[in-house]
């Protein structure tokens, strides 16, 4: 078999080793339903109360404000959906992005249809949203601001403790003795990279996951500071404060939140080894590939994530390519969706349609070396030459060098 | 591409590259049939970069482009005393099945020496389909536009050879001008089970680059569901 070189991590990570061991005894001998009353069932409680102060720990909060839940997607609809339902007396007015996870724009989609008012913003050319236009948006009936920490396509990441900081001054100038303006981020893709520290951030409501920091996937966290009120989505028993019925994923909570821990320790070091390959890895392709283009932030991106658009050739036909070489890899061409549209991260960008069906994402890991980026660099080149090659687009590429045989 | 059903769920990157609701081919699962990947992987009959000047051709025919996903170019060489084609080339921007279903294509026409143009004008996509061993559901609209090129460069064969009156082989009248996709298009859709519009683009994108086709596409297919179905 080719040696396969994974480079998708932004869509899952695998599991850590040290993440697994810790999960093996609550999969096995330490299967006690956390309710229980007797010692089996007291181990799991008191497991989860730990794996809770590890995260509270990371975050700087307290452990109650800790709630966990069935992964990033469900995170982020109890945040969405939970806080608007539960505030509509307040307001009916959400801002969000145009480039948010679709667990957060289709949550607001099914707030629209409930009679709330939705403000998608859009981005500039990088992907960023500012707090001006947060600000700018910002109306007497706003009750919720949805913004992503980092952006899963193009990995740009957004100014979330700047923003968290104005809504804090808002909030205390213009919202004295009422309800305030509440703020979601869903912050999945920055959990193994950036900082989390709710003081900072000053977030109300955030969202992780353990699939994309090498934990178990099906399990996420929301953060929701202590005096915000939120509507389960999921109903039953009284666990996590009676906001997530359903008895706990005690292996999965365990994993997710060594798996934080582990992510959080070592992310100084894996940050700058991670920038010095991706930067390696886009001058490499800048200078194989001619007509190809960076798409997001130049510096304010994921340090794992690179995400470029090659011209005249089609995203699906090069990642099946690469695949045949062992190269796993992503696109935001309509080719690979359900539906027939391309990425609408992409497309919130300004990216022209055909720039958004020839992109690829990189988004490199732990396991990942400069030789797997040097084979990449030897393998992509010869793919774009061979499609390009059979590409139409090339021979009408300039209309003054438009082959005869192309003129009808 | 504005598709009118914004509320469709597009998967791309958020979570995983591609879902496989394709086949499985000796045990390892993959998303297209061995013949596919076959077409796919080595293209037959495409125009080479040195053919360019070289390649002689009689009729040239473009559907599509970058932008709606799928581009197609075909060049023909035809024999008139026998009305065949005899050889062809083309060129696609596409992925994995819009490359393999021209390239099939191409096969099919130059296979025992040469098709004649009248059963080069029957070629419908679902033969490219049965010839590649299926395609996954969803890529279905991909093979559409391989036997729409070549319609288009017999007609330009026509047009060039003074054959006027063979040029409106088309039959349907064409609702989508960058696709070319005719009403018969959107009547086979409805009689392949669509039943809503979004179905119907499923199927053959239609629309897609040409949003103000949409309201008469949503007109036909209400036609067409009431003449077969009464519905």
């Amino acid at each position: 078999m080719t040696k396969q070189i994974y480079l998708d991590h932004a869509a899952t990570t695998p599991l850590d080793k040290q993440v697994l061991k810790k999960m093996m005894p609550f999969l096995q001998n330490d299967f006690g339903n956390p309710s229980a009353l007797y010692n089996l069932g007291r181990r799991s409680l008191k497991a989860i109360a730990e794996a809770k102060k590890i995260i509270a720990d990371i975050l700087a909060c307290t452990p109650n404000e800790i709630i966990f839940t069935g992964g990033g997607t469900e995170s982020d609809n109890l945040a969405v959906l939970g806080a608007a339902r539960a505030n509509r007396a307040a307001g009916n007015h959400i801002i969000t992005t145009k480039i948010e996870h679709h667990a957060v724009l289709h949550a607001c989609k099914q707030l629209e249809k409930e009679g709330f008012v939705i403000t998608c913003l859009k981005p500039d050319k990088d992907g960023v949203i500012t707090v001006e236009q947060i600000i700018t948006a910002i109306k007497p009936d706003t009750i919720l601001v949805t913004i992503m920490y980092a952006n899963n396509e193009i990995g740009t990441i957004e100014p979330i403790a700047e923003i968290g900081k104005t809504l804090l001054k808002y909030n205390t100038t213009e919202r004295q003795g009422k309800q305030r303006v509440l703020f979601h981020t869903d912050a999945c893709q920055a959990a193994g990279t950036l900082d989390l520290n709710i003081n900072r951030l000053h977030t109300d409501l955030l969202t992780l996951n353990g699939s994309k920091i090498y934990g178990p996937k099906g399990v996420g966290v929301l953060y929701k500071k202590k005096d915000v009120k939120i509507q389960p989505l999921i109903v039953g028993g009284g666990q996590e404060f009676g906001l997530r019925a359903g008895t706990e994923n005690v292996a999965g909570i365990i994993g997710l939140a060594e798996a934080l821990r582990l992510a959080q320790n070592d992310k100084e070091k894996e940050n700058t080894r991670l920038i010095d390959l991706r930067g390696y890895f886009w001058r490499g392709l800048e200078k194989k590939i001619e007509r190809i283009k960076l798409n997001g932030h130049a510096e304010k991106r994921l340090p794992n994530n690179l995400n470029v658009s090659i011209l005249d050739v089609e995203g699906e036909a090069m990642l099946l390519y690469l695949d045949e070489k062992g190269i796993q890899a992503a696109t935001g061409s309509a080719c690979t969706s359900q539906s027939l549209e391309p990425s609408h991260v992409l497309l919130s960008i300004g990216l022209p349609y055909e720039m958004a069906h020839g992109s690829l994402r990189f988004t490199m890991g732990h396991s990942t070396t400069q030789a797997d980026i040097d084979y990449v660099l030897k393998v992509l080149p010869d793919i774009v030459e061979k499609l390009r090659e059979i590409s139409p687009a090339r021979l009408g590429m300039c209309e003054s060098k438009k082959h005869p045989k192309y003129k009808q | 591409m504005r598709v009118k059903n914004i509320q469709s769920t597009n998967n791309n990157m958020s979570d995983s590259p591609y879902t496989f609701d394709g086949m499985t081919s000796g045990g390892d699962p993959w998303y297209y049939s061995d013949i596919v990947k076959e077409h796919f992987f080595n293209p037959k009959n495409f125009l080479k970069t040195d053919e360019e000047a070289s390649f002689k051709f009689d009729g040239l025919g473009r559907v599509g482009s970058p932008a709606c996903g799928d581009e197609m170019v075909m060049w023909i060489q035809v024999d008139p005393k026998e009305d065949k084609i005899v050889d062809c080339r083309w060129r696609t921007f596409g992925c994995g099945s819009a490359i393999a279903s021209t390239s099939m294509l191409s096969e099919m026409v130059k296979e025992n020496n040469g098709i004649k143009i009248d059963d080069a004008l029957k070629i419908k996509p679902q033969d490219i389909m049965t010839r590649l061993g299926g395609l996954p559901d969803r890529k279905i609209h991909c093979s559409v536009l391989g036997d729409k090129a070549l319609r288009a460069a017999i007609n330009d064969y026509f047009h060039k050879s003074g054959q006027h009156e063979r040029g409106m082989v088309e039959g349907g009248k064409i609702i989508d001008p960058i696709l070319k996709i005719t009403d018969h298009d959107i009547e086979q859709a409805v009689l392949d089970g669509a039943q809503t519009l979004e179905q119907v683009q499923a199927k053959l994108k239609v629309g897609v680059g040409s949003p103000e086709a949409i309201t008469e596409i949503e007109e036909l297919i209400r036609f067409y569901k009431e003449k077969y179905f009464g519905l």
